[in-house]
């Protein structure tokens, strides 16, 4: 799991139907300084490493969230075994504390 | 879960039991900027309804195949959905 911002909101019509009637959101992934992070794929740009998700905490743009991206759990989330999905937000996120 | 860019098409037509009647494209990863990301690769088309210039949203590794008519194929990279607008 990771904690993200949301950043986006993604609208598809055409969609597999594990998708239909859920929110789809823009994630940006954070590091622990809670900026976003580049995981250095984006050749040539300093684009942020991100994630579409599907919601099922209620979150919005702006929210702290945090987000599972893996499948068995995104399939368990969603209450169905078989679905295409992996990155789900679980979670909005109040506060971090990281005491270093 | 990434948007891409379908750039092209593949055809083969001896494949693995399972995948006939997949169709196949070459996607580009993009950033959530939509400029690209990495390597082009090659995904299933869950949509069925995907083409070249369209703006998708793809799924990788395992779960790729669940998007697809019989759901443990080889396959690590599906189009999961065909992507209106987006807002940021």
């Amino acid at each position: 799991m990771y904690i993200g911002r949301v950043v986006g909101t993604v609208v598809a019509t055409i969609k597999d139907e594990a998708f239909h009637g859920r929110k789809l959101l823009l994630v940006d992934k954070l590091g622990l300084d809670g900026r976003p992070v580049s995981d250095g794929r984006a050749a040539g740009t300093s684009d942020y490493t991100y994630d579409i998700c599907v919601d099922v905490a209620q979150a919005g743009p702006g929210d702290l969230v945090l987000v599972i991206d893996e499948g068995n759990g995104a399939r368990q989330v969603l209450g169905r075994g078989v679905a295409p999905v992996r990155a789900v937000i679980v979670g909005v996120v109040d506060e971090v504390d990281v005491p270093i | 879960m990434q948007l891409a860019r379908v750039i092209g098409t593949v055809v083969a037509t001896r494949k693995y039991t399972g995948l006939e009647g997949i169709k196949f494209l070459i996607v580009q990863p993009l950033s959530r900027q939509q400029r690209p990301v990495g390597e082009p690769v090659v995904a299933a088309d869950g949509t069925a309804q995907a083409g070249p210039g369209e703006l998708v949203f793809i799924v990788g590794s395992r779960e790729a195949a669940q998007a697809l008519p019989i759901k443990f194929v080889p396959v690590d990279h599906a189009i999961v959905g065909i992507v209106d607008e987006v807002e940021t």
